[in-house]
């Protein structure tokens, strides 16, 4: 047991995880940039470009996330890593896309109507007016989607990218006695479960604050 | 070309998915009806459970819970292969997430309906039967639908498993015959020929619901995420 949870494997784990946080930070950031883009292009129907980001959104959302993380691996000549972090950005602007949208249809129609009235442009009105409070509406819903994707990033394991799944899963190779598998088992689900739940909680409370 | 003339593996693929979702779709309406209900029973005690429930499988990865199944219960000399262990880790995962959705619908009926429906001499049962429950379909239908979208789309981590899955098939065929591009862009498509229709119900129900309301999408939420 002693040997199990000695301090090259902690250290070993320790690099998954950090792995895993560093994928997840940077697609949910590079995919809520796009996803935004995506969602004021779809929702206020721009000539053309509306309608390749309804179409993009509708492959994404329809397909499996190991299916773009397999096929990007193999057809895009980039290092692992890169080709991992492209398609969890790829697949969850989608997803983004569709949150922001949501987040675009609860702003008043009063407070543009407001802004117009003052002489601000259509880009300053989106600017200023309507994505500062789309980006407030939606922080329940943004952060139910980082935690399916600290999850989700676990299937990166698929093309060898240790993140922290990974890494268990090799441990797991080098032991033999049950107690030893079900630790690792405990401890991987574990740490995702804090770090998950913690943001859980962060939704719940951000649910339950918006009035009805 | 050589794609057509091997089809096979994947027209097998296809039909194990299916099979597969609609077998982890069962499974996943029954758990999610339970423990649903039993999230706003009155007996704390059940309603600690499904929260438990709910809590672990929603924040741990739904690979952890796959590979439990088929690294970790041998262990404990309990060996499934892998069809069942698909059925079982995508049913009991997208179960916790439909329990969330049932919850919701079922809290989205004003309780003054249920003290309205008991003044009338109602019994529980009726009450549920006939206020509760006709209320609560048109509100969980969308998200379940979404729900079962993600469920399919989540099949296909069998794959990681040699689970012989569409997308199982797919990649050991890419990889045999190196015909990586033909071979994602037919799955992909097969994928998205189950997923579009369903997806593009769920929002027509949505739709539908919003504009007889007039009212805000208040249950967006339970079928977004996973």
């Amino acid at each position: 047991m002693t040997e199990l949870f000695s301090r090259d494997n902690l250290l070993f784990l320790l690099a998954g995880l950090r792995l895993t946080l560093v994928i997840s930070l940077v697609s949910i950031l590079l995919s809520l940039l796009f996803g935004t883009v995506l969602a004021v292009l779809k929702n206020y129907r721009v000539p053309v470009l509306g309608r390749i980001s309804a179409v993009y959104i509708d492959i994404f959302r329809n397909t499996p996330l190991l299916l773009w993380i397999l096929a990007i691996r193999f057809l895009v000549p980039i290092p692992a890593l890169a080709s991992g972090i492209l398609s969890m950005t790829l697949f969850t602007t989608a997803m983004m896309a569709e949150i922001v949208r949501g987040g675009l249809n609860s702003v008043d129609p009063g407070t543009v109507e407001a802004a117009q009235s003052q002489g601000f442009t259509a880009f300053q009105t989106l600017i200023y007016i309507v994505l500062p409070q789309t980006f407030r509406n939606i922080v329940p819903a943004l952060l139910s989607q980082v935690i399916t994707l600290i999850k989700d990033s676990s299937f990166l394991w698929a093309v060898a990218i240790e993140e922290f799944s990974g890494k268990a899963f090799i441990l797991m190779g080098k032991y033999t006695t049950p107690v030893q598998i079900f630790s690792l088992f405990g401890l991987v689900a574990l740490t995702y479960f804090v770090i998950d739940f913690v943001i859980s909680l962060f939704v719940r409370k951000r649910e339950n604050k918006r009035p009805a | 070309m050589a794609l057509f003339q091997d089809f096979q593996p994947f027209g097998l693929g296809f039909l194990n998915t299916i099979r597969m979702t609609l077998l982890a779709v069962a499974l996943a309406l029954a758990l999610g009806v339970v423990f649903g209900v039993m999230s706003t029973a009155q007996n704390g005690v059940l309603r600690g459970i499904s929260r438990v429930y709910v809590e672990l499988i929603q924040n741990t990865p739904l690979l952890i819970q796959i590979f439990f199944l088929y690294n970790g219960l041998p262990y404990l000399g309990i060996v499934l292969s892998v069809f069942p262990i698909g059925v079982l880790g995508v049913g009991i995962y997208h179960g916790a997430y439909i329990a969330e959705v049932v919850k919701t619908g079922i809290l989205s009926t004003p309780s003054g309906q249920f003290e309205a429906g008991r003044s009338q001499g109602f019994t529980h049962v009726q009450i549920m039967r006939y206020i509760v429950i006709p209320q609560a379909v048109r509100v969980i239908l969308p998200p379940l639908t979404n729900q079962i979208v993600n469920l399919i789309k989540n099949t296909s981590i069998v794959a990681m498993i040699a689970g012989g899955d569409l997308m199982y098939q797919a990649n050991s065929w890419a990889s045999s015959t190196l015909n990586y591009g033909p071979a994602y862009a037919v799955t992909g498509v097969l994928y998205f020929i189950l997923c579009f229709p369903l997806a593009r119900l769920a929002q027509r129900m949505e739709n539908r619901i919003k504009s007889s309301r007039g009212g805000r999408p208040a249950d967006r939420k339970a079928g977004e995420a996973a």
